[in-house]
């Protein structure tokens, strides 16, 4: 397989991504967790390792168990089975207040009776440390998150992005082993959003606590993470690097909750030259990768990322190396920088392809238009395989 | 936003009920100075029965026994009120726990006859057992009191709670304060202004009250609404309207002060906050 | 005390806590945290136990022990209590068959449903008007509004029913002006007979007067409440969809405001029904309304047998409504 740019994205790039290195010692280790609200389930047998100096996302919808495992690693509620880890250290029966996290609210939580700097110095006070040392450290970090000149304003004179601010300096100060941060951009607007999030990498980065960062936002969990946890009814389905994720999702679920992809339903066929897969109501036969390691006949689910396909209004050359089906052009989604085309394959099927405009919109001498028969084409590599 | 206007009807209903509950208290105000003794008769403006009021000793010591058993009555009404508040909003699930709530709804809506004499009989019964309390006054008025309004002050409490975003308490877990400390720094600021309005509740119910105070108080211990109702039932009376009225002004004092108070802390909140997301 | 496991971290955190090596007053102190809790149900719990439950359990057991009219309420009870230690208890519906068996209790329990029913309705008609108006009004004129609701609210209940005396009485403040109109009339020729004074005082008239005074602002309250919260753009949505006014308050307006409905009027009927204070000084004097049956069954006749069984009867009466309330009020704590 061709995955020439496939090598972790790690931040530090001559340092081994720690998961990946043999004995390595986890930072944070959860094992067996089971939580359960009466009969319902909320966490299922989840084990995770997670190394220092990571930004480890848990990513998942609504109601996937991510902020309970969250709020068990901070201590507000208790596994029902299994055990935390934390630094070596046992979790079990410490409470919120004793651990060596902290988090940053979804909400932010901040005292709305107290001002920015008395916020940020509750936590020190409450390690009953002296009060220049507080001061010290107070003023040192509302200056790195360049909030010095509001230390004597309440939150609600902040705006919605120096109050996200206020929170994470309210955690940090503390200087934690682990930082929890519950969507922690959720309540942004789009481009503040983008803003904080490098600015967020870049604390991060500057002080190598561990970040775990609940989101179900899939592209800050894709930007933000050196690791990302794919999470469904309870369960992880998948943890990788997000290029990895995106680039080899292991199940239908992950595959359409990080990105989207078309889906095809069908059963493998391998024969001497690879790997061929009959997609059920499709009339050609799809090539797959050479490295497609599933036996003859198995049923599975091949998806492939719209902006894998290649679309032409002309029959592509290289028929023998590509995967080709004609269609006619449905719909299409102007969006900018690129246009997403719904092309109608026959059988009542629609493939979602996406292209680049590399030009102006008409100044191209003829642009792709409604109703266009087309050529659909992609590279077999591009087909991910899926048996979950 | 778009406000609809008020239909005539709604406009006229709203106009005759407010006059249905204002007309009674111009009234009151109006004859407490009257100098005519005859109550329906007006016979010119005078003070006089101020200064009647002034004199009447049983009334001045009511006053003071009322006021007394409102302020006590009301401070460990907010007392306890505050904690079954709390743990109404704050505690799920726990041991008892619909038992609890019925007992703080109960109240509000138990007829004060019943109340007052389920009271009574235990205080009856409790001096029979451990002879105590020693006959009924002050104290029996201030528990029964106490019972009442704190569940008053509860549902106030815990309605203020339930808008308060819970994270604000773990958020202090979190960075190290245990329970009492979280108690303490946290949830006590955000629901004093809730424990204000409960203890003010408090003590205007406590002020107010006769049928469950007739039930429980003993010879001696007469509170400000058992003797204006004694006087009352003979008739009307115009001292009484000039006890009316100073009750009346207190109150509309007491009430446009916090009102106007609340109302600027509002307007300048909405200033901060426009300022901060303009900024 | 704690069913749900996800809030009881601290009962079991005094063992496993990491504080053996501290000193005796810290362990103190850390037992006493993860046990707060308890601490702070305990104090409202107990208080209510004790003056609320307990006193409805003696209630209970006076109803039905005998009556020994002829005795001072305090040996009554005693020598009820020293029964006890007999192994045989006295138990007796007596006092519920005299109940029945006396149409004054039927009569007065009736008259007071009927009351509290009628009032209940009153209250409605005028305070949902005025909750409507109030909610959809401006935001200043809404403050003030609802501080005028409330203002009455916060002064005597007593002095404010004893207005009604003043002005309702055969020479008070109405009678007074209607006087004046009339004789206005008879100087313009409208009519030649003498005025003749209105008997609202001390009828049933005033009794619903007062009542439906004194609880209107219990049923404007939890109805605004309600209205306020009321997105009136489902009015907009509703008219867009091809609604008149009168459909779009029947159809949308009415049924969501529902539990607004059900509050106010319980807060009112509940209070109403078992009311002392109010028919004792504008009713008629021979009113019956069960409250003043039990006061004077307890005070005048000195039965407290039948006084407690009273009672007992009015709960059960009451105790649906009171259910339906804490229902709703659980359910509005959900939300």
């Amino acid at each position: 397989m061709q995955q020439p740019f496939v090598t972790g994205t790690s931040c530090k790039p001559c340092a081994p991504n720690p998961w990946e290195v043999p004995g390595a010692k986890p930072f944070i280790q959860i094992e067996g967790v089971v939580k359960r609200f009466g009969a319902f389930t909320a966490v299922n047998k989840i084990d995770l390792d997670i190394y220092q100096g990571e930004l480890f996302s848990l990513l998942g919808g609504s109601g996937c168990g991510k902020t309970t495992l969250l709020r068990m690693l901070a201590g507000f509620d208790n596994p029902t089975e299994g055990r935390i880890l934390i630094d070596g250290q046992d979790m079990t029966g410490v409470p919120a207040y004793d651990r060596p996290v902290n988090m940053m609210f979804q909400s932010y939580a901040l005292f709305p009776h107290m001002t920015v700097e008395n916020n940020v110095a509750y936590g020190l006070k409450r390690e009953g440390l002296p009060k220049r040392e507080i001061r010290e450290r107070v003023n040192a970090m509302l200056k790195m998150v360049e909030l010095d000149s509001f230390a004597k304003r309440k939150p609600h004179q902040l705006s919605g992005g120096q109050r996200q601010r206020v929170a994470l300096a309210r955690a940090l100060v503390k200087q934690p082993k682990v930082l929890l941060l519950d969507e922690p951009l959720g309540a942004l607007d789009k481009r503040l959003r983008e803003h904080t999030q490098f600015e967020l990498m870049d604390i991060q980065d500057r002080l190598g606590v561990t970040f775990v960062v609940v989101t179900h936002d899939q592209e800050e969990a894709m930007t933000l993470s050196t690791r990302i946890a794919v999470m469904n009814q309870g369960e992880i389905l998948q943890i990788d690097t997000p290029t990895n994720i995106y680039e080899y999702p292991n199940s239908r679920f992950a595959a359409e909750f990080i990105g989207s992809a078309n889906m095809f339903e069908g059963q493998v066929q391998r024969n001497g030259k690879g790997s061929t897969f009959h997609a059920d109501g499709l009339s050609s036969e799809i090539r797959l990768g050479d490295k497609t390691e599933v036996d003859h006949g198995t049923a599975v689910t091949v998806a492939i990322r719209p902006e894998k396909i290649f679309i032409s209004r002309t029959q592509p050359e290289n028929a023998e190396s590509m995967n080709i089906l004609p269609g006619r052009i449905n719909d299409i989604g102007y969006m900018g920088k690129y246009s997403i085309y719904r092309v109608d394959i026959g059988g009542g099927r629609i493939m979602e392809v996406s292209a680049q405009n590399r030009q102006r919109h008409h100044e191209s001498e003829r642009t792709l238009d409604w109703d266009d028969t087309v050529y659909l084409s992609w590279l077999p590599s591009s087909s991910v395989v899926l048996t979950k | 936003m778009q406000q609809k206007r008020n239909s005539t009807f709604i406009i006229s209903v709203l106009c005759f009920g407010f006059a249905f509950l204002y007309v009674p208290i111009f009234y009151l105000i109006a004859y407490s100075f009257n100098s005519s003794k005859l109550v329906t008769v007006w016979g010119g403006f005078s003070t006089k029965w101020y200064g009647a009021l002034l004199q009447n000793e049983q009334i001045l010591e009511a006053a003071l026994l009322s006021l007394r058993i409102a302020a006590i009555s009301a401070t460990f009404a907010v007392l306890f009120g505050t904690l079954a508040g709390l743990a109404l909003a704050r505690f799920r699930g726990f041991r008892g726990r619909t038992l609890f709530s019925g007992m703080i709804t109960a109240p509000l809506v138990m007829p004060e006859v019943i109340t007052g004499l389920s009271l009574l009989l235990l205080f009856i019964s409790l001096e029979e057992f451990i002879g105590w309390p020693a006959g009924r006054g002050v104290s029996t008025i201030t528990i029964a009191h106490i019972t009442f309004s704190m569940a008053y002050v509860a549902v106030i409490i815990q309605g203020r709670l339930s808008g308060v975003d819970e994270s604000l308490e773990e958020a202090a877990t979190d960075l190290g304060a245990k329970p009492f400390r979280v108690l303490w720094d946290i949830t006590l600021p955000i629901v004093s202004p809730a424990m204000i309005s409960g203890w003010l509740l408090a003590f205007t119910m406590s002020l107010d009250d006769l049928v469950i105070a007739s039930f429980v108080s003993g010879p001696g211990s007469s509170t400000l609404p058992m003797v204006i109702y004694s006087k009352v039932k003979l008739g009307v009376s115009p001292d009484i309207n000039a006890l009316a009225t100073i009750i009346i002004g207190l109150v509309t004092v007491g009430v446009i002060c916090a009102a106007v108070l609340m109302f600027r802390q509002e307007n300048q909140r909405a200033r901060d906050m426009q300022m901060a997301a303009s900024e | 005390m704690s069913a749900d496991t996800n809030m009881d971290t601290g009962l079991e955190m005094g063992k496993d806590a990491p504080l053996q090596s501290r000193g005796g007053l810290r362990q103190l102190g850390n037992r006493l945290q993860s046990q707060w809790k308890r601490l702070v149900i305990a104090l409202p719990y107990l208080w209510l136990f004790i003056f609320f439950l307990v006193p409805f359990a003696i209630i209970l057991k006076i109803s039905l022990a005998e009556a020994i009219i002829a005795r001072p309420p305090f040996t009554d009870l005693l020598e009820w209590t020293e029964g006890e230690f007999l192994p045989s208890i006295y138990v007796t519906l007596e006092n519920f068959q005299y109940l029945l068996e006396d149409d004054l209790y039927w009569l007065s329990y009736l008259n007071s449903l009927k009351l509290a029913t009628i009032s209940t309705l009153l209250c409605l008609l005028v305070g949902y008007p005025m909750a409507y108006g109030i909610a959809r009004s401006s935001q200043t004129m809404k403050n003030i509004l609802l501080l005028l609701v409330i203002l009455p609210f916060w002064t005597s209940f007593l002095l404010r029913v004893y207005a009604w005396m003043g002005i309702l009485n055969t020479h008070g403040l109405l009678n007074n002006m209607l006087e004046v109109a009339w004789n206005i009339g008879m100087a313009l020729g409208l009519t030649d007979a003498p005025f003749e004074p209105l008997q609202i005082m001390y009828t049933e008239t005033a009794l619903y007067i007062g009542i439906i005074y004194s609880y209107l602002p219990f049923m404007i309250l939890p109805l605004y409440a309600n209205l306020e919260k009321m997105d009136f753009q489902l009015h907009e949505a509703a008219q867009d969809l091809g609604s008149k006014p009168a459909t779009v308050f029947l159809t949308v307006t009415l049924p969501l405001s529902m539990p607004g409905i059900i509050a106010g009027s319980l807060l009112v009927f509940i209070p109403a029904t078992g009311e002392y204070v109010i028919p004792a000084l504008l009713g008629e004097p021979d009113t019956l309304m069960i409250g003043r049956v039990l006061f004077d069954e307890f005070f005048v006749n000195r039965d407290w047998p039948v006084a407690s069984s009273v009672a007992i009867a009015l709960l059960v009466f009451l105790v649906v409504p009171m259910m339906v309330y804490q229902h709703f009020q659980s359910k509005a704590e959900v939300m």
